[in-house]
């Protein structure tokens, strides 16, 4: 029971760091270094809140979050892509815009009551027909004892982040189409000497990248507390950011890396509910402090680093003609 | 040159400084917010306060305000720009705008300053505060009495004296109903950042708390409470609509009563400097509605509440022994306002270290 | 209709000039339409932004208090950025470099002499560089991402500021309130023109600074090395240039002026240590230096103008009853606008037909 609890908290805390984190792979996979990961999903997250508590609707919400961070994302796409500013410094904006512009526009939902968006089992179970026996299904699996409630039990966008880890990993490694991309963050000038349009498939994923970091925070304003309070992403951006070259550019281990991460945030509050004298500072520098650390020891391993780091990040690309 | 400027500087600074002593009609209230208006917790009772005073004293009164003011040069540029727009009063909410104040408040002997929570005072510089922890009090008193497991969970923010002696107060409370009753204390090392709270929250039903308090000011841990089941005690405003079967009550930070008093002073002219500390018995804090608990829990909860507001009873009187056994405060002995108000200590009973 | 890019042979002279001029017009438009939006006078709103806190003597002091830090972290960060390292740590560095020079005052307030404020910024320089080095050393040693190195640094820097002030350093006089002791008169950066307004020598140091820095940067071989292997580390190899030794030199240097910075702000400014000292000062110089186009004398005018932003926006929410968030919204903006007019600078804009792109494809 404790055991399932923990797990499930550290899930909750892991969600929003994987989504965010899984769109910026495929971004800078495909050449391009977005930094504006935080400013997204503050978009997502008071778009996200402000639909739901408009329509009433907690998947409209999740819709709006998805489609927030993707048109914000637009913004970058359009000023890195098109007319090649550098992409560090436009991500930092973005990030500034974004948290000023939420805030703008939340002013209006502070304080009003969220909704939460129903778990796997529920919301199915509002399908007509198929769903009323799925969602019995799903109640009894949860039942299982130690991981039932884990696997059967949760919010939608924690099995669409377990989706989008699987799909990405086998759109970048089994399809012809996350070879291209891949081959533009690799090499732009020779992918666009083979024909590929190299702005637009960096558009797409720019987009993607987007998409998921609003849905990463339609899942804080909508699942983790349902609630809309300024800045509310508070640095969970840059942890995605980080977790992308943690993992080195593998779903995989981004998948790995961010559970390892909310374990530690979660750890280190149960240590202190036990009753350890550690100064808490400390304990809130540690994820800091091992992501250093992970970050050294996987670049330490040259040949490893070499292999999956696209070799064209950050790098603007303007078509010769 | 150099001469020249300073001389027209000089000029325009006794300008500047005599304009708030023309003779105005309305009186002009201001304050400095250290977060935004609408946080949904420290700054925003502040804010609907200001709003009371508007409401209040109408045309009397005009206000103006400057919201999310970094600790530091930032606080005093806000504060002295305050004074030159005329201002007659200025209250500055937060205690990190301490030095500021007093700096400002030497240069402008003629505009009244209020600083929340600091300790500093000058003729024109007055600190006010709330006592939070007779609310703690009564909450300590109602965990006891609701909780089978007899332990209470403590989201706690930075380990200041303010912090420390609502943990105290709160297992003071406790203890006068069950005396064998534990908290565990949580340091979220934030005022404000939903998703640690709810952290937290998880963290601490997980280690088995069945029942629970924050000094944190978002509504993310009665959320939790609610998710799970569990009672739980609102912070800063009435969290009821985030937990309509989950809270018991909830410390109010209700400041609108003592500014409207204070620019009313102002007004008359029997405005005076001091160290004010109000309590419950002033109105500068409330209690929310006492609910989701049985009749007699409700009635020892308003009992203790008038007897805190008649004074008859203090939290602080002792016998109190530290957490580490000694004692701090022999049988009927009442701490002073100076030790509560740099306290940092637990009392006995607290299941925490507290972070040095 | 899309639209293309084509690389000019030299850089334009004259969108140099324009760009910066460019980009704050359609920032007041823009600004103008927000305020529009807002159910304000645009006029009223631009008035209080950009004029009225420059009317007033003590004013400009302050404009000058804020800049200063700005300025002189922007000014180290423009090298970096240059000689393409990513520093985006400066917010902590400037927060050890602050607690390196404060530890003289508030460890031994009885070492009091003219000499303690010199050693003072010393140490902050010193401070703020040896917390640069750990992501230049990571870098050159291990070949590790400096921007989420230097960031993540960032967190630990603040955490440890926060642990000195409410532990082993707080003031024991203090009532137990998170501060330390207050620094004696030997430790405080004194102010220019004491009589007029707040500005103190933290503002000639960032001016400095930013002189020293153009003069390296456009008239000296460093100079000429930092931007041929910030522009192609290969072509600096080739040159005989060592690409370790420069991230080293540009990240100590910035590490130096943002540990300068800090230590000019809390003794200059604040006068002791507290859990927060900047208000983002290290990030907000990166914009700076964006603004000022990586130029160190641009940088001045970009620290000013950004200080503005702030102050204006004070003046707004005071007369105004305008949100803060406009302010931030703003600077958004001129970002924006401003990184997008550079490209005027390097390319020419053609915006093309449909039918011709598709035409050129085939």
């Amino acid at each position: 029971m404790l055991f399932e609890s923990v797990l499930i908290t550290i899930a909750t805390a892991a969600t929003p760091l994987l989504l965010a984190a899984i769109g910026e792979l495929v971004v800078e996979r495909s050449g391009v270094l977005n930094l504006g990961v935080e400013g997204m999903m503050v978009m997502g997250a008071v778009c996200g809140f402000g639909a739901a508590a408009l329509t009433g609707s907690p998947w409209l919400g999740v819709l709006a979050a998805v489609a927030a961070g993707s048109l914000f994302s637009l913004l970058f796409g359009f000023l890195t892509l098109s007319i090649a500013t550098n992409q560090v410094a436009t991500g930092l904006s973005l990030t500034l815009l974004g948290l000023g512009l939420s805030s703008m526009i939340g002013e209006a939902f502070v304080g009003s009551a969220g909704t939460k968006l129903p778990t796997l089992a529920a919301g199915l179970g509002a399908v007509p027909v198929v769903g009323p026996p799925l969602q019995n299904l799903l109640t009894n699996l949860a039942e299982l004892p130690l991981i039932g409630r884990f696997l059967f039990g949760q919010d939608p966008i924690f099995y669409i982040s377990i989706l989008l880890v699987v799909g990405v990993a086998w759109f970048l490694f089994r399809t012809r189409a996350g070879l291209t991309l891949r081959s533009v963050g690799d090499n732009h000038a020779s992918a666009h000497a083979l024909g590929i349009n190299v702005l637009g498939i960096r558009y797409l994923a720019v987009m993607f990248g987007g998409a998921c970091a609003g849905l990463a925070g339609g899942h804080l304003s909508l699942v983790y507390t349902p609630q809309w309070v300024e800045n509310m992403t508070a640095g969970r951006g840059w942890i995605a950011l980080a977790l992308v070259v943690f993992a080195s550019w593998r779903p995989l281990r981004v998948l790995a890396g961010a559970y390892l991460f909310g374990a530690v945030t979660i750890g280190q509050l149960h240590a202190q509910a036990m009753g350890f004298g550690i100064p808490s500072q400390l304990l809130s520098a540690m994820p800091y402090l091992a992501t250093i650390l992970v970050l050294v020891l996987i670049s330490r391993n040259r040949r490893l680093t070499l292999m999956n780091t696209p070799a064209s990040l950050g790098q603007p690309f303007v078509p010769d003609r | 040159m150099k001469k020249l400027l300073l001389g027209v500087s000089s000029a325009m600074l006794m300008a500047s400084v005599a304009a708030p002593a023309l003779a105005q009609d309305k009186t002009k209230a201001c304050f400095v917010y250290i977060g935004s208006k609408t946080d949904g917790g420290w700054t925003q009772a502040h804010d609907i306060g200001r709003q009371q005073v508007d409401a209040e004293l109408g045309d009397q009164v005009e206000t103006a305000f400057v919201e999310n003011v970094p600790e530091g040069p930032d606080a005093e540029r806000a504060i002295e720009r305050l004074a030159r727009s005329g201002c007659d009063i200025v209250f500055a909410t937060s205690f990190g705008f301490m030095d500021q104040t007093v700096a400002v408040a030497q240069k402008f002997p003629d505009v009244k300053f209020e600083h929340a929570t600091g300790y500093k005072t000058a003729d024109n510089l007055a600190v006010y505060n709330a006592r939070f922890y007779e609310g703690r009090y009564i909450q300590g008193q109602i965990a006891a009495k609701m909780s089978e497991k007899g332990v209470a969970g403590y989201i706690a923010s930075f380990p200041i004296p303010e912090v420390v002696m609502g943990i105290n107060a709160f297992v003071l409370g406790a203890q006068s109903v069950n005396p064998d009753f534990k908290v565990k204390v949580v340091w979220a090392n934030t005022w404000f950042d939903a998703g640690k709270e709810a952290d937290a929250a998880k963290v601490l039903i997980d280690q088995g708390v069945d029942v629970m308090t924050q000094h944190t000011d978002s509504t993310a841990p009665m959320q939790v409470a609610a998710e799970r089941g569990i009672k739980a005690f609102g912070q800063a405003s009435d969290m009821i609509k985030a937990g309509p079967e989950t809270q018991l009550t909830a410390i109010l930070d209700t400041w609108g009563p003592y500014y409207v008093k204070r620019i009313k002073a102002v007004m008359d002219g029997t405005w005076t400097s001091g160290n004010i500390w109000d309590g419950l018995a002033e109105g500068i804090l409330s209690m929310a509605p006492y609910t989701n608990m049985p009749d007699d829990v409700k009635a020892m909860a308003e009992e203790t509440e008038a007897k805190i507001k008649s004074g008859e009873l203090k939290p602080f009187t002792g016998p109190i022994n530290k957490q580490d056994g000694t004692q701090w405060l022999a049988a009927g002995e009442n701490a002073d306002d100076k030790t509560l108000a740099g306290l940092n200590f637990y009392v006995e009973g607290v299941d925490d270290q507290l972070p040095k | 209709m899309r639209v293309e890019l084509v690389k000019r042979p030299q850089h334009s002279k004259l969108f140099s000039a324009l760009s910066p001029l460019i980009a704050l017009a359609l920032t007041l438009l823009c600004g103008a339409a927000i305020f529009a939006a807002l159910g304000k006078n645009p006029a009223e709103g631009l008035y209080f932004y950009f004029i009225d806190p420059l009317r007033e003597v003590w004013s400009l002091h302050e404009l000058a208090v804020k800049a200063g830090p700005l300025i002189l972290i922007a000014v180290g960060l423009s090298v970096c950025y240059l000689s393409n390292n990513w520093n985006i740590g400066a917010e902590g560095q400037f927060i050890i470099g602050a607690i390196a020079g404060a530890s003289l005052p508030v460890l031994l307030p009885d070492f009091q002499s003219p000499v303690v404020l010199p050693l003072m910024l010393i140490f902050g320089m010193l401070g703020g560089a040896a917390y640069a080095s750990i992501p230049a050393f990571l870098k050159t040693r291990f070949g590790t991402n400096e921007i989420l190195t230097s960031l993540m640094l960032v967190y630990v820097a603040q955490l440890f500021l926060d642990w000195l002030v409410r532990g082993p350093w707080r003031d024991p006089a203090g009532n137990n309130f998170p501060l330390t002791r207050r620094f004696h008169p030997d430790a405080v950066l004194p102010e220019i023109m004491p009589t007029s307004g707040s500005a103190h020598w933290g503002i000639v140091f960032a001016l400095v600074a930013a002189v020293v820095v153009w003069f390296l940067v456009s008239r000296t071989i460093k100079g000429f090395e930092v931007r041929v292997l910030g522009a192609s580390p290969r072509a600096g190899r080739f040159a005989g240039f060592s690409g370790k030794r420069m991230v080293f030199f540009a990240f100590l240097l910035s590490g130096a002026l943002a540990g300068l910075a800090g230590i000019s702000e809390v003794s200059g400014a604040i006068g002791y240590l507290q859990p927060v000292i900047s208000p983002g000062y290290g990030f907000t110089a990166i914009i700076v230096a964006f603004l000022g186009r990586l130029n160190p004398l641009g940088i001045v005018a970009a620290g000013f103008v950004l200080a503005l932003t702030y102050l204006g926006g004070e003046a707004a929410q005071i007369s105004l009853g305008m949100s803060d968030k406009v302010a931030r919204v703003f600077q958004g903006m001129l970002l924006f606008f401003v990184l997008g007019c550079d490209t005027l600078i390097h390319y020419r804009v053609r915006f093309a037909g449909r039918g011709d792109s598709m035409a050129e494809a085939r």
